[in-house]
């Protein structure tokens, strides 16, 4: 993959992490935990970011379904949350809301109930010695566990492991965090020609500077679609919009997440989040979001007396099978990718356990050979 | 319903768009959230107001455009606000999602004329937020809707510079209410500078303006205290407003108006992806058009001030032209036709933009007020940020407003950026050493304007 | 804050602004009336608690934002003034009423 032309060096460091969002930032700050001099290449203030447009859930409960390792990957993660929020909010002062209390999924008839009850069995079964603690429950006892539910609702599932946090504070806490520890942020850097690849030899110009390292890792979001096969690797992702409303704050309490209404710390209520394939289209359409309000307001009536102040619609990155990406260049040893389209949930993970494999150079096969872009391949 | 164009705004420009293409046989609905015709300028003129003389023979001139409106037969909607507008739905249309009192719902056009107008510029001084600190606009609307003045003119004290800055004052004197003190900040020398603007001026026909501007000026100034090249403006107090103070003097007061020109209102232009430039001469976005309000989008015009401030009369002027050109666009007139038509108000505009040089660069805003220089000045009032944490972000890396409002949530909060866009935007600039407009703006999303869950939910399909 | 004296504004609606009794201008906004009423708050941020009046008045700013006849947080200079109509502070969040 080494590009012919001559390479002048320019600023040398120990990784380049090309990709500022949610997954770039939490994987050079873990690096800079490493001791490694990092350079954080992002694009400007417009770009396909879905770290500013998500939904903000720390979620294991429907994770993995017929792939094991994604629930055993997403529940590290989740344990690995609380030190890393305790760990930015002492170092950056920012507090990103951690919640942890456990989480449910609502089910609007009987239908829907039996069916995520089927799913859940499975999940259980697929954990084996792991374990996968989880409960179905039914209306009336969720009504005292959830005030104001309303009488539409079924039931639901629930699971120990879920919670939710800031993305926003998330964002800008590692980005600080980052800085903070030596790190350098370079905005307005996007990464597009003039790429060198070599074994434990990189260089890139970005927002007109050079940048050498001997590792690099693409942490592009839907940018690594293109930048991948330049280092050797493949990521096969695809844009997946996702639209949300946010309403007003509220004074009322939701004890708990549910996979598509939760409350921030701030007293909004958030609703999600649409699933549309319709490529790199980030338009609104009120046909969309009119769905999400009804199925909130048969959730829990009284969220249809809130004013909605925002909605906006974001790209998810996701990959053919909905799974994460991670993979080490073969051909360019050095070179990392790391995709995946739960960037809050995997933050965790992203800082704690996959920087120090990127640091010591090699993926832990045990955990995430299964999740490489070979994958796809096989098929 | 299919219209062939619908109009949003019913100020001087959206009224007289929709008379010139009603005229032309264009099924034409006009919409806007107010509830009676007339926009900011000519608000209430329907009502009492209309008698009120000391508001002055512009604003009566604004009764015989509402009544022309009326009597022209469009159909309008008064109440109803615009939230979502798609330009390029399934079916070739527009698609505008509407509410109202009564719940949401939709219709079709062939074109829009967005003609939503203009907001004040915010003036981000320390204090600003405080109970008591107004814009000299709201004082104007409380004299026009509701022919209220401040309770306390002794205690009231009007600062900032700009034509309405002295309409408000003179129609605050003959109204019997004269506020206090007026802090102009237009730097001394200003109008001698430009006096090759003023030359320029009267020879394009804006003698008259010049003179009426020159008239207002003399009788506030015979009657109220004003200090000059006002610098350092800060409102302070501490639930409310208790005092204004600035380089040099305090004065105790408990209505502050403040008024530093005006700006496009670029909300829904920006939200739909139209082109905007910076407009250096006006220190402010306006979108991209042509001579006949055409934008970026084949579909989408703009008439009036939203498409860059000139005031009323040139807001009509162009709401016609704009219409005549929807109408030539449908078919219903060729280019001749348009040409003939739209002459007298091509001839119009040209006249009531005669003095808008001359007004832009005697009037333009200082430094300070496009960039708050004291750290502790909020920028964002919905969400209680401060500039110096715009600042810092800046510095931090966010090199425009999107990522400044993902990291602190300025432009979240109930005005979607309205106000703080134009701050925040500035403070950018400044920190990281880029030339003004070059930071950009957030992306507005939907629903422009609040409407509940509920009323989203029941949505007519 | 505003005293309404108009002489062509004569006809006048009593509404109820924190539960006393005001006569407004008819055409008024819910907004106006709070500022005829003398009240030197009209809501209190959901963020800090901070007292606010209106500031633009033409629905720009959202700082306007009251419970009007029972419903929170509405953009108070957007609502012209019916009879008997009740405005009271919107002190920070909403309530819904969820459990009600
Ligand atoms: C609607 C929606 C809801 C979601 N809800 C949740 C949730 O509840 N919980 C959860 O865990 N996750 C959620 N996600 C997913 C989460 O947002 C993503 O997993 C995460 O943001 C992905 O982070 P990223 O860094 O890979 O991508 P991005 O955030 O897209 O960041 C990619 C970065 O790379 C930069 N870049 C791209 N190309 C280049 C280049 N060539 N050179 C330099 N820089 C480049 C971009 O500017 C950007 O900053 C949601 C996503 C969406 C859209
Ligand atoms: S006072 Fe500004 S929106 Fe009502």
């Amino acid at each position: 993959m080494s590009s012919t032309h001559d390479v002048s060096r320019g600023a040398s460091h120990d990784a380049i992490v090309i990709g500022g969002g949610l997954v770039g930032a939490a994987i050079a700050w873990g690096l800079t935990g490493q001791g490694l001099q990092v350079a954080l290449l992002d694009e400007g203030d417009v770009a396909y970011r879905a770290s500013r447009g998500n939904f903000g859930l720390v979620w294991a409960q429907s994770k993995g379904l017929g792939a094991p390792h994604y629930q055993r990957w997403t529940r590290a993660s989740a344990l690995a949350w609380p030190d890393l929020a305790a760990d930015l909010a002492a170092r950056t002062g920012r507090d990103v809301g951690l919640q942890q209390p456990g989480g449910v999924h609502l089910c609007l008839s009987v239908a829907e109930f039996e069916d995520r009850a089927a799913k859940m069995a499975r999940m259980r079964e697929e954990a084996g010695n792991f374990g996968f603690e989880y409960r179905m429950i039914r209306a009336p006892e969720l009504r005292d566990m959830l005030p104001g539910l309303g009488p539409k609702v079924v039931g639901a599932s629930w699971t120990p492991y879920d919670g939710h946090a800031n993305p926003l504070v998330l964002l800008h806490a590692l980005h600080r965090a980052f800085t903070e520890a030596g790190g350098t942020y370079v905005p307005n850097a996007k990464v597009e020609a003039d790429i060198h690849a070599a074994p434990h030899d990189f260089a890139v110009t970005a927002g007109g500077q050079r940048f050498a390292a001997p590792r690099v890792v693409l942490a592009a979001g839907l940018g690594n679609a293109d930048l991948a096969p330049r280092f050797g690797l493949s990521a096969p992702v695809r844009p997946q919009r996702g639209q949300v409303i946010v309403t007003e704050r509220t004074a009322e309490v939701l004890p708990m997440p549910v996979t598509t209404i939760r409350q921030t710390t701030e007293g909004s209520i958030m609703l999600g989040d649409s699933i549309e394939e319709v490529g790199f289209d980030t338009r609104q359409k009120p046909e969309v979001i009119k769905v999400i309000a009804e199925r909130a307001v048969q959730s829990f009536p009284w969220i249809g007396r809130l004013n909605i102040v925002r909605a906006w619609s974001a790209l998810r990155v996701m990959a053919p099978d909905g799974l994460p990406i991670y993979d080490q260049s073969e051909t360019c040893p050095g070179a990392f990718t790391a995709n995946c389209h739960s960037g809050v949930t995997l933050a965790g993970a992203h800082a704690r356990l996959l920087a120090p494999m990127i640091a010591a150079g090699a993926l832990d096969q045990e955990r995430l050979g299964l999740l490489t872009a070979k994958r796809f391949n096989a098929a | 319903m299919t219209y062939d164009l619908a109009i949003i705004g019913a100020g001087p420009a959206g009224m007289a768009a929709a008379i010139a293409a009603q005229g032309q046989g264009l099924v034409t609905i006009v919409i806007d959230e107010q509830p009676a015709p007339g926009g900011q300028i000519f608000r209430g003129i329907e009502g009492a107001a209309a008698q009120d003389r000391t508001l002055g023979a512009d604003y009566a001139a604004g009764a015989t455009i509402a009544r022309n409106f009326r009597a022209s037969g469009v159909e309008a909607r008064f109440g109803t606000t615009l939230w979502h507008l798609e330009p390029d739905d399934e079916d070739g249309l527009c698609t505008l999602s509407l509410a109202d009192a009564e719940g949401t719902d939709t219709l079709q056009a062939r074109r829009v004329i967005l003609a939503t107008g203009a907001q004040e510029r915010p003036v981000p001084i320390p204090g600003w937020q405080l109970p008591g600190v107004m814009t000299a606009g709201a004082a104007q609307i409380m004299l026009k809707t509701t022919g209220a003045v401040p309770a306390e003119p002794k205690r009231t004290v009007l600062a900032g510079q700009g034509p309405l800055l002295w309409l408000l004052a003179v129609q605050m004197l003959r109204a019997g209410a004269a506020p206090a003190l007026i802090l102009e900040t237009r730097p001394a020398d200003r109008i001698r500078e430009n006096m090759g603007l003023a030359t320029n001026a009267i020879a394009a026909g804006g003698a008259g303006m010049l003179w009426k501007g020159a008239k207002l000026l003399a009788e506030a100034r015979l009657a109220i205290p004003i200090h000059r090249a006002t610098t350092g403006l800060r409102a302070e107090g501490d639930q409310r407003l208790r005092h204004v103070a600035w380089d040099g003097g305090r004065f105790a007061c408990d209505l502050l108006l403040l008024h530093e020109g005006v700006i496009p209102a670029t909300h829904v232009p920006m939200a739909i992806g139209l082109e905007h430039a910076w407009d250096a001469a006006q220190r402010c976005w306006r979108p991209m058009t042509d001579e006949r309000g055409a934008t970026s989008h084949d579909r989408i015009a703009i008439a009036g001030d939203g498409g860059g401030i000139g005031g009323w009369e040139a807001a009509v002027a162009s709401g016609r032209i704009v219409g005549l050109d929807q109408a030539r666009r449908l078919g219903r007139i060729d280019e001749a036709g348009f040409g003939m038509a739209a002459a007298p108000a091509i001839a119009a505009r040209r006249r009531a933009l005669a003095l808008r040089p001359f007004l832009d660069a005697v009037y333009a805003p200082g430094a300070a007020v496009l960039c708050p220089p004291d750290d502790a000045t909020i920028a964002c009032r919905c969400e209680e940020v401060t500039a110096g944490q715009v600042r810092a972000a800046a510095r931090l890396g966010a090199t425009g407003p999107n990522q400044v409002k993902a990291y602190l949530r300025c432009g979240m909060g109930a005005c979607q950026g309205r106000l703080c866009g134009p701050t925040v935007a500035a403070l950018i600039e400044e920190t990281r050493g880029l030339p003004p407009g070059t930071a950009g703006l957030t992306r507005p999303r939907a629903p422009y304007k609040p409407i509940t869950v509920g009323a989203l939910a029941g949505l007519a399909e | 804050m505003f005293r309404a004296q108009s002489k062509a504004h004569q006809e006048t609606i009593e509404v109820f602004v924190e539960g006393s009794a005001v006569r407004v201008p008819q055409g008024a906004t819910a907004a106006a009336a709070v500022l005829i009423a003398g009240l030197f708050r009209i809501r209190e941020t959901a963020v800090t608690g901070a007292p606010r009046l209106p500031y633009c008045m033409m629905g720009v700013c959202f700082d306007c934002l009251a419970e009007i006849d029972g419903v929170a947080n509405r953009q108070s200079c957007m609502v012209p003034v019916t009879p008997g109509m009740r405005i009271n502070v919107q002190h920070g969040a909403r309530q819904t009423g969820a459990a009600g």
